[in-house]
Formats: structure tokens, sequence, C-alpha cells
């Protein structure tokens, strides 16, 4: 694939293809940072994709007690899923199952989006009758109480039907040791990133795949064209030098959010250069067809 | 833009009816239409123009100067903008208000903020029984919005309220948020006897303890609650002084038992002679 190369490392001519999604942010808050970050981390556990979990989450960034509405340490959530009933859902069990467990926990609506979402509305009934409803200004939230005292949770939290999902960067290195550093620090990169997220694990995806499998009953299966093991068996898109492949996908409240935040990957794995790091860099797409957003890798060069 | 002034040239001779005198049904009025609107209250007329001197400006933003005690339901209905009153107000001041910003810089008479809405109702000085109270026959008092009394306030504040924020700085009279249906009343300073008088949901917050309290109102213990730090952080810029003291640990008594008994009362540190 013709491209281009900047310092050393090489670019290809070509785009990620992206989705629109629903999305919704929470700001949980705890006693400590480590118990807001615990809520944050169990609630965002095994979102990494839309296709097997419901929903694609991770924490967005920490915020101090300055920054929270309860004065309180917290962190920011993002949730993104396919329509707006199935991130209601999402949403509904995991706060209900993750928040409001967690020790001291408190939950609040970390967007404001042009519609909203059900959050202490409908974890309300929890509290069996007992629920306290306090609304001031425009806030509205419920107290529900529980062993620990109480759990303060929005009524709403906002919903953007504006947001991204399918963002992504693909890195090709040497070794696997190498490719994975140059993930490493993409995916710190864009963990900087505001309103955006990385959802597999680390942000990091080692099992890309395509559309559709030999097998009737399987729609997705190994990328081959990228596996380097296959690099002569199949129409491989690696060069002879490729020894390992990885993938960043991005998910962004926004598209410019997205695009920031593939350029500060962009920018930390050319930095880290291609004996370190990444030799290569490319990005998946399906021809253009599938998805609205497309973000071209030379548009978005450090 | 300038604020809209009127200036009370001396006191009245009978009370007055000062609701036609908010933002919305000035905007667009010329100088002329605007002292010609009547404000009496018996069967001799007087028109603005007489009793006022006008100054126009921006009708979004009112300002009455030399106020006494004598003009009533003063920003009743206001629906927007402002309205800032230099002195004392009579009954009924913003009544069923459903927006904007009243300021008193002086007393307010029984019944202000009357079956308020929405909006923001401060009171530097006092305001009289029944704050935010019901009309006889109605059936609910305050129903959104915030009110907030730097003095003390009168019997009865809070009777019925269904939603909405009050703070009152000073002290509070006997029976400070009876029958509340629901919503929130922080009074700092000392409040009378039988506080929460059938209380069925709502929150009453009492800095400085209070009088004869009812023995229906049961003990849960201190506690410093996540809701009332959040409670403090959005009363936080209209008094300081409260969300200070909602941050502190404060004993819950929930009741009234004698009705629903789904609210509560927070007690500072004269709560202790409950436990």
């Amino acid at each position: 694939m013709p491209g281009l190369t900047v310092k050393g490392v090489r670019i290809d001519d070509t785009f990620a293809e992206a989705f629109g999604m629903r999305a919704t942010a929470l700001v949980i808050t705890a006693d400590s940072a480590r118990w807001a970050r615990q809520a944050a981390v169990t609630m965002t556990g095994m979102a990494t994709s839309v296709i097997g979990c419901g929903c694609e989450a991770g924490i967005d960034r920490e915020l101090t007690s300055k920054q929270t509405p309860d004065g309180r340490p917290g962190v920011r959530v993002l949730l993104f899923a396919v329509s707006t009933a199935e991130l209601q859902k999402q949403v509904q069990t995991r706060v209900g199952q993750c928040v409001l467990t967690s020790p001291g926990s408190a939950c609040y609506s970390g967007l404001e989006g042009e519609e909203s979402l059900r959050l202490g509305d409908g974890l309300r009934y929890f509290g069996d009758g007992w629920q306290i409803s306090k609304r001031v200004g425009a806030k509205h939230f419920w107290r529900i109480p529980v062993m620990d005292g109480e759990f303060v949770c929005e009524a709403t939290a906002g919903l953007t039907k504006k947001a991204v999902g399918g963002g992504n960067l693909l890195m090709i290195g040497r070794t696997a040791q190498t490719t994975r550093a140059a993930a490493e620090a993409a995916a710190a990169a864009i963990a900087k990133v505001p309103d955006v997220i990385a959802p597999f694990p680390g942000g990091i995806v080692r099992s890309g795949s395509k559309v559709g499998s030999k097998y009737k009953s399987v729609p997705a299966s190994t990328n081959d064209a990228y596996c380097p093991t296959l690099r002569g068996a199949v129409k491989t898109a690696l060069d002879n030098d490729a020894g390992s492949v990885l993938e960043i996908v991005i998910d962004g409240l926004t598209s410019d959010a997205v695009a920031s935040a593939m350029r500060a990957g962009i920018a930390a794995i050319v930095k880290l250069g291609p004996k370190r790091g990444a030799m290569r860099i490319s990005a998946g797409n399906y021809g253009g067809k599938l998805g609205p957003h497309h973000y071209y890798l030379r548009t978005l060069l450090p | 833009m300038t604020r809209l002034t009127l200036t009370l040239r001396q006191r009245p001779g009978q009370r007055l009816d000062l609701s036609p005198l908010v933002p919305h049904l000035l905007a667009g009025k010329s100088a002329h239409e605007i002292e010609r609107i009547e404000l009496q209250t018996t069967r001799r007329r007087v028109a603005v123009g007489e009793l006022f001197r006008l100054r126009m400006g921006d009708a979004g933003q009112i300002c009455i100067e030399g106020s006494c005690e004598r003009l009533d339901y003063v920003g009743r209905e206001m629906t927007g903008g402002e309205l800032l009153v230099e002195g004392d107000v009579g009954i009924q001041a913003g009544r069923l208000m459903t927006g904007g910003r009243l300021t008193v810089r002086g007393n307010a008479g029984p019944w202000a903020a009357s079956g308020m809405k929405s909006g923001m109702f401060e009171i530097a000085g006092a305001a009289g029984d029944r704050l935010a109270g019901p009309l006889p026959g109605e059936i609910s008092g305050m129903r959104g919005g915030i009110v907030v009394v730097r003095g003390n306030a009168g019997e009865r504040a809070g009777d019925r309220m269904r939603r909405g924020t009050i703070i009152v700085e000073g002290d509070a009279g006997p029976y400070a948020g009876a029958r509340m249906i629901a919503g929130t009343l922080i009074a700092l300073g000392a409040a009378g006897p039988l506080p929460g008088f059938l209380l069925k949901r709502g929150t009453i917050v009492l800095g400085s303890g209070c009088g004869a309290l009812s023995p229906t109102f049961v003990d849960c213990g201190v506690h410093q609650l996540v809701g009332n730090r959040f409670m403090a952080a959005m009363i936080e810029s209209y008094s300081k002084s409260a969300a200070r003291f909602m941050r502190l640990p404060l004993r819950r008594l929930a009741g009234d038992m004698a009705v629903l008994g789904k609210g509560e009362i927070f007690l500072g540190k004269f709560g202790d002679e409950y436990s």
C-alpha cells in the first residue's frame, strides 16, 4: 500500500472507518479515589465490544474532589452502544450491579446531552419505598438507603447520538515486544485525550477480526490478512519484515475527539520510532461503504 | 440596557397591588403606558405615575426604590427577568412565581413566596408568617424554586411545601415545615416548637436546634450523608453558611410518624439530647 514515511515509520495511505453510536458519560464518586476507581473499573468490566458485551465502556479520566458534584474524588466513565434501548439497558444493569453495590459510591450524569437516559429514575425502586427524591434547580437526584448509608444517584444521565465508535490504528512491528511497546505508547497517549476510551484490555486488541468465516455459525473470524504466522499462506497485508500486529480501537463522544485520539496515538508511535516500536501504521476499514466516519491517516500526522 | 426604576414618592395612603409591575407585563410598554397602570386596592384609584417616579429602562430588570410594607403582591406570578426591591414589601410577595429572580432588600410580609413554582427569591431581612405556604383552601404550598431569607422567618415557614428549597439563615418560628409534602427547608438559627408537624416527606435541617420536638420523630443516628454534601454543593451559591452546615455529621430524625413518616429532620450538635 503506498504511503509516506515519518521519522522512519511507514504510514499507509488509508483510513479508519467508524460508525455512529449512542453514548453516555457517568461520574462515579466515592470516599476515596481508590473506591471511585474500583466502582468504575467494575462497571466498565467486560465491555470491550458491542458484539459480545452489549456496550463498550471505559474510564475517560479521573476527577479531583473539586471537579465532582459532591466534592469527593471521582472517575468519569463513558459507555457506548448501538441503540438507545441497549445503552439504557446496559447503564441500568451496570450501575445497578457494580456502582450501587460499591462501598460509599454515588453516581451522576457526566454529560449534558440532547436526550437523557434513566439512571436513578430506574434504580430508585431498590429503595423499596424509602427512596428520597430531591430536586435543586435543574438537578434531580435520588437518595436510596443502603447498608453503608445512602446511594446518591442523579435521576437521569445525558445521551448523545453524535458519538463515534470504531476509530482505530493498526501497529505493525518487527517483534511482539516492539509492537507492544508502540501500542502501549499509543494507548497511554490516547488515555490523555478527553471524551474518548479505548475499550479493549489496556486499550489494546490483538485479535482483529474480519467479517464472516468458513463456518456458517461464526459471524466474525480472525483477520488472516494481518496474521504474521499466515504471511505466506494467505493473501496477506503484511510485508516480509512484519512479525506482530496490534490494534487500538477508539470510541469517542464526538468525531473530533476520535480524530484527536488517533492523532495523539500516531504521534506517540512515531516518537518511539521503528526500531523500538512499530515500523508501520495502518488502519482498518471495510472499503468505506459501511461506516459514515472516515479518518485518513495522512490527515492525522504529527 | 439600564434598569427600569420606580421610586416611591411617599408612603401610599392605601395598600397597593404591585402585581402588574413584573418584567413580562411591562415588556414593550412605553413610559406613558406604565404610568397609567392602576395599583389601588380600595375604590380610590391610583396609578403608577402618581405613586412612583419612573426612570425608563429595560423592563427585564426592574428596580423598585423606597418601598414600604404597604406594597402587596410584589413580583406575583413573575415569569422571568429580575425584580429588585429596595425596602420592605407587604403580603404575598413572589406568590406563584414561575421564574426569574426576585430580591427584597428589606422585610417581607406574610405568605412571601406562597405557592412559588420556580425561580429564585431572596429576602435580605425577615419574612413573615407562612413563608412559601398555601393560602387557605389550597392543597400545596411551594412547588419549586429556591427561597433564601437572610433574617428570621415567622410561623409555619414552608407550610405544605411540595418541592423546592427554602433557606432561612436566621431563626424560624413555631411549626417550621408543618405539613410538608416534600422539599427542603433549612433554618440555621433556632427554630420554634414543633418543627415538621405532620411532615409527610421532605427534609428539614435545623442549624441551632428547636423548641419542643414532637415525640413522633424517631432517632436514626448521626450520619454524614453524601446526599447532603451534594445538596450543599447545589446551595453553595445561595448560602455559604447553609452549605457549610449541610456538610457536617448530622443527627437524622425520621417522621412525622403521626402521618406518613417518610420525612426527616437533621439536627447538628443540638441533636445530642435526642440520642
